[in-house]
């Protein structure tokens, strides 16, 4: 992971200087191990804070939203994605973007790797496919692929679909399954469906973290702080918190790219990802639309074909 | 539970499903009275809320009704539509809503026997299903005057 680093920082370094961008959006170090924060780099001088390893989630798109400014973004394949869908929503235009593509070979599950121990977690380091985890009175080492994000192991754009300089060479993509889960839930009955949300969302305290961290949410005035009418309660009774979750995955229909900010961001380790990766099964079996490939396509909600599956309809 | 009757909405397109309830009325057909009918301006109009809300508060099953494709007042208004619906339904049931609480249907304003027809269909869809069981918000006034029945 070094020569990813040292590459974006070589790439920043020199479009600074040559004034071709005001800004790189990238990641630090976190104050706490396998946290990286988002930062904003201005000057050449700071470029040496970028670091690039496996504790990059965020999804950095989420930080373009209406900007003006001629800025330089590190960019994963989810990240990529979700700059093209900004670009087809008009939240900022292509010629004000610098992409540094990052090619991504998976970011790790910090809850993953703090439920396996019981000490505090004070030092996390990596090396190609080991993480090696230190503590007060313990070391350990992992494979990286065990401790991946739930949608990385599952992701099929792995390379950034546009880009304009790479940080790497470019990988190769997985196959795989990526609806198991949804089908399993697909297979059940309503009773069972039902129940199986229910103690799903139980845990939810309506943070809004899910919400915050999705590069898709930028409405002006979020559905759930809207008052006459108020279409959703604000208390964590089960039936808002439950609406609350439906409608928020179905404002992400056919815009979702499974970049996982959601789930990453939930205090409370609620896999969120299961709506949104129901719609995204649908966009793609019905519609054949994945989201974020393409800047000439028009989102599946903002357009039609006159022969539409509609056998729902009587 | 031996009298329950549904408590069904239907939302209307005003150009088309609208004006076949209209002529169904006139032509004096005989249908089931348990959809309360909200008027629409067109299909497209149709938002995912206004169906949860109706389920929170306490709707046994739902009915939107628009123009025939390509006939939509607005040229294109019911396309869109039927795409969002396409995916909200399908996402509703996935979280556990069954499948005969929500209906939807393609009625212009001359095929009033499809209205009734149609209109039948559903109720007789949500009867089969019963009461709902799940999802059903208790609003803080109905607490209220829950209690004050208890405390008489």
């Amino acid at each position: 992971m070094s020569d990813y680093t040292s590459k974006i920082k070589e790439i920043s370094e020199r479009l600074l200087k040559e004034e071709k961008v005001e800004i790189i959006i990238g990641f630090r170090k976190g104050t706490v191990p396998m946290m990286n924060e988002p930062c904003f780099v201005k000057t050449p001088e700071d470029v040496k804070e970028l670091v690039w390893d496996s504790n990059c989630g965020i999804n950095l798109a989420n930080y373009l939203t209406g900007r003006k400014e001629k800025i330089a973004i590190i960019a994963k394949g989810c990240d990529s994605r979700n700059i093209v869908t900004h670009i087809i929503e008009n939240k900022i235009k292509r010629e004000q973007l610098l992409i540094i593509g990052v090619p991504c070979k998976g970011m790790i599950d910090k809850n993953k790797i703090t439920s396996m121990f019981e000490n505090e977690i004070m030092e996390v380091s990596e090396d190609k496919e080991n993480i090696t985890v230190k503590g007060e009175g313990f070391e350990k080492t992992l494979n990286k692929n065990d401790v991946l994000q739930e949608n990385c192991k599952i992701c099929v754009h792995r390379n950034p679909v546009i880009y304009d300089e790479l940080a790497a060479d470019l990988i190769d993509e997985q196959k795989v399954d990526r609806y198991e889960d949804v089908r399993k839930i697909e297979a059940m009955s309503p009773e069972e469906k039902w129940s199986y949300f229910d103690d799903l969302l139980s845990p939810c305290i309506r943070c809004y973290a899910c919400r915050n961290a999705c590069p898709l949410c930028y409405c002006p005035t979020c559905f759930v702080d809207e008052s006459m009418p108020q279409w959703v309660g604000k208390s964590i009774d089960p039936v808002d918190t439950r609406t609350f979750h439906l409608l928020r995955a179905y404002h992400c229909a056919g815009r979702c790219t499974d970049c996982g900010a959601c789930e990453r961001a939930c205090p409370m380790g609620i896999k969120v990802r299961l709506f949104t990766k129901k719609l995204e099964k649908d966009c793609l079996e019905l519609y054949g639309w994945q989201a974020g490939l393409s800047l000439n396509e028009r989102p599946p909600l903002d357009t039609y074909r006159p022969d539409d599956p509609e056998d729902f309809i009587k | 539970m031996k009298d329950w009757k549904p408590r069904i909405v239907g939302f209307l397109c005003n150009w088309c499903s609208y004006g076949a309830a209209d002529l169904a009325g006139v032509s004096r057909m005989q249908y089931p009275p348990n959809v309360r009918v909200i008027r629409i301006p067109c299909s497209g109009r149709m938002s995912p809320k206004f169906i949860l809300a109706a389920f929170m508060k306490g709707a046994d099953g739902i009915w939107v009704s628009g123009c025939h494709p390509g006939d939509c007042h607005y040229m294109e208004g019911n396309y869109y539509a039927r795409r969002k619906f396409a995916l909200f339904k399908n996402l509703i049931e996935y979280m556990g809503i069954e499948p005969g609480r929500l209906h939807f249907s393609w009625i212009s304003s001359a095929e009033s026997t499809k209205f009734a027809r149609v209109i039948n269909e559903v109720t007789s869809a949500v009867k089969a299903l019963g009461p709902r069981k799940h999802g059903i918000k208790t609003m803080p006034d109905e607490l209220v005057k829950s209690k004050i029945s208890m405390a008489k």
